[in-house]
């Protein structure tokens, strides 16, 4: 509890100290000095992540017996064999042979919790994402375990089986389609060099160094919401900020998509849960 | 001997596996897509339905054919509604709240939300206002700049209603054309752009 306290302590002087430099900004009217402080805030918020608190929780529940058939989730396949999960967050989303599918971690786990422990399949994707100050859900303590175990691992997302490079060429197509009443894409935002809404940066995945620090940082624990998210939500809330109609939890879609940003994030090294804004 | 002829196997497998790879054909990819998202509030799935200009734009990575470009533009500039009683202008405060305000249209708005044009999202518009995007140019002393004639008037009023006028394929939504704002709305906007007394002529 003192660790939690110190942490929250912390967290308190970083925003005090950052809103203190964003004013000092405003009276400056330094665009450059405004972003290089922002920097900083960000560098103070990596002093104490609450996704630790989280990892401990996940290990717990995946090492839990649970569900209608009383077992763990060690003996989940998550794409380098029963019971690995060092590594293997860093290589998904990834064909699996046994559903012949491509699946991401998160439609990988829902399957584990489904033919493992005998969990109802609608009740877990009914709601997956926690809200904002809420308990974290069991799929975002588990992810946040397992994509732990794969810090510092190089980001290889498989483009081997033809299932594989379709939801690649799915996902490309999905990522530059503009649609809905802003006629927004995913590139509007993400498709050019050093673009910011208001002074967040947005990553542009047709470069390698933008692509694998975007991928390599999700999920992230986001200070704003006070909550850990994941990569589904984090497709989830983009396109709900480009007015396009809700991705339906590890759909085909939001799998294609995470597989083309994966793939255009090759090489760098996973460096999740990250803590962000 | 048998570790060449299985050699050869598998190398004509990995072969035979290259050359059966065919694309997802675009309404193979269409069907994935569709089947991959949900109506949630006001938010439905008939918004995956492209219009012809959102179709050209992501089919031709926003660069249409010149023709294509030409023709996209004149019908886009001949659907504009320009304001019926000449009365191009309205306040500039309530143009800077519109500016500021980036809500409308998402599953998490309502259906009597009144959208905001979220400009500051994307533009520089006033020297108070520091947290800007930069995806679209600096607007700063816009009708400083340009004064306020007739031809500006009614090039701006065109370029909020529907950008694709003068752009085909521009990131800026059509704020009069896919009723994001209403008209009353625009010549708010239209003032904090051109009216000398707005902070963005300051």
């Amino acid at each position: 509890m003192r660790v939690t306290g110190n942490r929250a302590g912390r967290r308190h002087l970083a925003l005090a100290a950052a809103l203190a430099l964003a004013t000092a900004g405003a009276a400056a009217q330094e665009k450059d000095r405004t972003i290089e402080e922002i920097e900083r805030y960000r560098q103070m918020l990596q002093d104490g992540n609450p996704a630790e608190l989280l990892v401990v929780r996940g290990e717990e529940l995946w090492k839990a017996r649970r569900g209608p058939k009383n077992a763990t989730l060690e003996q989940c396949d998550i794409g380098l064999g029963p019971g690995v999960v060092k590594g293997a967050y860093a290589q998904l989303p990834r064909h699996f042979a046994d559903v012949d599918q491509v699946m991401d971690f998160e439609a990988r786990l829902v399957h584990c919790m489904v033919t493992l422990q005998g969990f109802d399949r609608a009740a877990l994707v009914k709601s997956p994402f926690s809200g904002a100050g809420q308990r974290p859900t069991d799929i975002e303590a588990l992810t946040t375990f397992v994509v732990e175990q794969s810090r510092g691992f190089t980001i290889r997302v498989p483009q081997n089986h033809p299932k594989e490079r379709a939801a690649h060429d799915r996902g490309k197509q999905l990522f530059y389609m503009r649609a809905g009443p802003y006629d927004f894409a995913c590139s509007t935002c993400h498709g050019v060099d050093d673009q910011r809404i208001r002074l967040q940066d947005l990553p542009n995945f047709e470069k390698a160094a933008p692509a694998q620090r975007a991928f390599a940082t999700w999920p992230a624990y986001r200070v704003s919401q006070g909550a850990l998210r994941t990569m589904q939500w984090r497709i989830n809330d983009c396109f709900r900020q480009q007015r396009w109609p809700e991705p339906v939890f590890i759909s085909q879609g939001t799998i294609d998509l995470i597989t083309f940003l994966g793939v255009k994030a090759d090489g760098g090294k996973m460096d999740s849960p990250a803590i962000k804004r | 001997m048998n570790k060449t002829l299985a050699l050869t196997a598998a190398a004509a497998a990995v072969l035979a596996g290259c050359a059966t790879y065919t694309p997802p054909t675009q309404e193979e990819t269409m069907a994935v897509i569709r089947s991959s998202f949900q109506d949630r509030g006001i938010a439905k799935v008939d918004r995956l339905n492209q219009t012809e200009l959102q179709r050209i734009c992501s089919e031709t990575g926003n660069d249409p054919p010149k023709d294509v470009r030409a023709r996209l533009e004149k019908a886009a500039l001949a659907a504009v509604k320009f304001p019926a009683d000449g009365k191009w202008l309205g306040d500039h405060k309530q143009g800077e709240r519109i500016a500021q305000t980036g809500v409308g249209m998402q599953w998490s708005d309502r259906a009597d939300t009144v959208a905001g044009g979220n400009c500051y999202a994307c533009h520089q518009l006033t020297k108070a206002e520091i947290s800007y995007g930069n995806i679209g140019p600096s607007l700063l002393h816009y009708g400083k700049l340009r004064g306020s004639s007739d031809e500006i008037r009614r090039y701006t009023w065109a370029k909020l209603w529907n950008t694709n006028a003068f752009n085909a394929c521009s990131s800026m939504p059509r704020f009069g054309d896919a009723g994001i704002l209403t008209e009353e709305q625009i010549r708010h906007v239209m003032a904090l752009l051109l009216d000398p007394e707005s902070p963005v002529n300051k």
